[in-house]
């Protein structure tokens, strides 16, 4: 396998964006990608994209067609493009092709795309698709939806380690100071414990600002081989590892509803691939859709012991200047969760702050840095590792 | 869910009936084609639940699943059965007397229903033992 390396980002504003369409966004996400990489459309190899439900929220399916035709790559160049779903771990599974597509010779440059147009349906419609990525015949139907299913996480962690609504909502208060760093950012305002525990109850215990929104963004890489990223780019950011796991589709089959068994094994699996452990990760964007999600990503992917997320992160160690970054970006929660664009999104904040070019969220030193992206309540999950050394 | 979709689970819906493999011992809900444990070596066969367990974790939820919006705040459990599995499932009391590790037994219930003119979903709830 060869060594592959990142030398374009790009990512449209998240937000409700009205003005927008769908084909809007991600070829604005693919223009900057490829203008900042400064690759011709010709050297394209193929194109994989991440997306969830173009069919429930824009009703198009066929979206690698749309997408190369509407970048300009499918009229004359005839680029491959191959759509990519894991529910809401669709971009980091497409980046994960990509990158395979490049490690096994068969492609040399390659870009990597997510995008997600979830406003232009009413927030009914937006939720039943989310809906989608649980077991829809075995907990959908029995009144399951994606906050009561991470309810259901956070009051059994609660219950077994004495975790707190004070110490979830810190991870809230924590993403939204990171966002208001982040011009791409959805909300980029401060919030306090008391907005969280003050909002609206969803799911019991979880509050509306518990949980991320209903976004619209794209966000893209172009990925190369090791070998020719230099011709490109002085910064190239070099792939360590790319793993992925899977784990039951539904909740209620895992031996505990607290681990994310594919986070755990994922994880495992990215370490052992880059030689390394958690103390050689500078920072990290863990898949937050939920406060639970992020206090579970970090003891799931070793960085703290089970049951101790929630006190860490009360403790300020999960913040930038902490013990290990978490979500500079801002993470889900506040950057927003256009669901298949997320994934490549946190490659790029990876990339910035890799690159040394994330402006007041930059991590001082920053030499490596892990990415990590579920699906549903955990039945798929993909990490990344990424570092400024080959 | 349309009514095919919906109507060839009936037996399972409404009479908690999963599957057996006779191969490993171990019982599953919902119900399986192949055992996840003896995959190609597994014989399931079909089992019907007494419908006795004990809650794992449990939510309120107060935003509710398209279809449900009726019925919130509704109690949303997963329900471990004394056979072994664990389902999702909901659990018909009051809020303050939800309680993890709290015994329930089966019932057969309403649980939703598409429109006032669609499709009316029975099935298995769960009340306090």
């Amino acid at each position: 396998m060869r060594d592959v390396a990142i030398i374009g980002i790009g990512c449209t504003k998240f937000g409700e964006l009205w003005d927008r369409s769908f084909r809007d966004l991600f070829v604005e996400a693919g223009v900057s990608a490829i203008e900042d990489s400064g690759i011709q459309g010709e050297e394209i190899d193929s194109l994989y994209v991440g997306n969830m439900s173009g069919g429930r929220f824009v009703e198009q399916e066929h979206i690698g067609s749309l997408i190369a035709d509407y970048a300009g790559l499918a009229s004359t160049l005839n680029v491959p493009a191959t759509r990519v779903e894991a529910a809401c771990a669709s971009g980091g599974l497409a980046l994960r092709q990509a990158i395979l597509s490049v490690a096994s010779g068969y492609d040399n440059v390659v870009v990597a795309a997510g995008a997600e147009k979830m406003t232009d349906v009413g927030m009914d419609t937006a939720t039943d698709a989310l809906a989608a990525a649980a077991d829809r015949e075995w907990e959908g139907i029995m009144g399951a939806t994606f906050p009561g299913l991470y309810a259901m996480i956070a009051k059994l962690h609660m219950h077994k380690y004495g975790t707190t609504s004070e110490q979830l909502a810190a991870a809230s208060v924590k993403n939204h100071h990171n966002g208001t760093m982040n011009p791409i950012a959805q909300f980029r305002n401060e919030i306090t414990i008391d907005t969280v525990l003050n909002s609206n109850m969803v799911a019991d215990p979880l509050h509306m600002f518990d949980c991320s929104p209903i976004s619209d963004g794209a966000s893209a890489v172009v990925v190369v081989a090791a070998d020719i990223a230099k011709k490109y780019t002085d910064t190239p950011v070099y792939v360590k590892a790319t793993t992925q796991a899977s784990a039951t589709i539904s909740l209620h089959d895992r031996a505990d509803i607290t681990t994310l068994d594919a986070s755990v094994v994922a994880g495992q699996r990215a370490y052992k691939m880059a030689g390394m452990t958690p103390d050689d990760i500078d920072m990290v964007e863990v898949h937050d859709c939920f406060t639970i999600a992020e206090i579970c990503a970090i003891e799931d992917l070793g960085f703290f012991k089970k049951g101790d997320g929630g006190r860490a992160t009360e403790a300020g160690e999960t913040a930038i200047g902490g013990r290990i970054p978490v979500n500079t970006s801002g993470g889900l929660k506040a950057c927003g969760h256009p669901v298949g664009a997320t994934g490549i999104k946190q490659a790029v904040e990876i990339t910035e702050q890799l690159r040394g070019t994330a402006g007041k969220r930059q991590i001082d030193g920053a030499q490596v840095g892990m990415t990590h992206n579920v699906g549903g309540s955990g039945g798929t999950a993909v990490v990344h590792i990424f570092s400024r050394n080959r | 869910m349309t009514v095919a979709r919906f109507w060839r689970k009936i037996p399972n819906r409404y009479n908690l009936i999963g599957t057996h493999c006779t191969t490993c011992g171990k019982h599953y809900f919902p119900p399986r084609t192949m055992c996840p444990t003896c995959r190609r070596d597994g014989k399931m066969e079909a089992h019907k639940f007494q419908g006795k367990g004990e809650v794992v974790t449990y939510t309120v939820i107060h935003t509710a699943a398209k279809g449900y919006e009726m019925q919130a705040p509704y109690n949303l459990a997963i329900i471990k059965l004394d056979e072994g599995p664990s389902l999702t499932g909901q659990v018909v009391c009051g809020q303050e007397e939800m309680e993890i590790g709290m015994r329930v037994r089966s019932v057969f219930r309403k649980l939703g229903e598409e429109s006032e003119k669609g499709m009316i979903y029975y099935g298995t709830k769960f009340v306090p033992e």
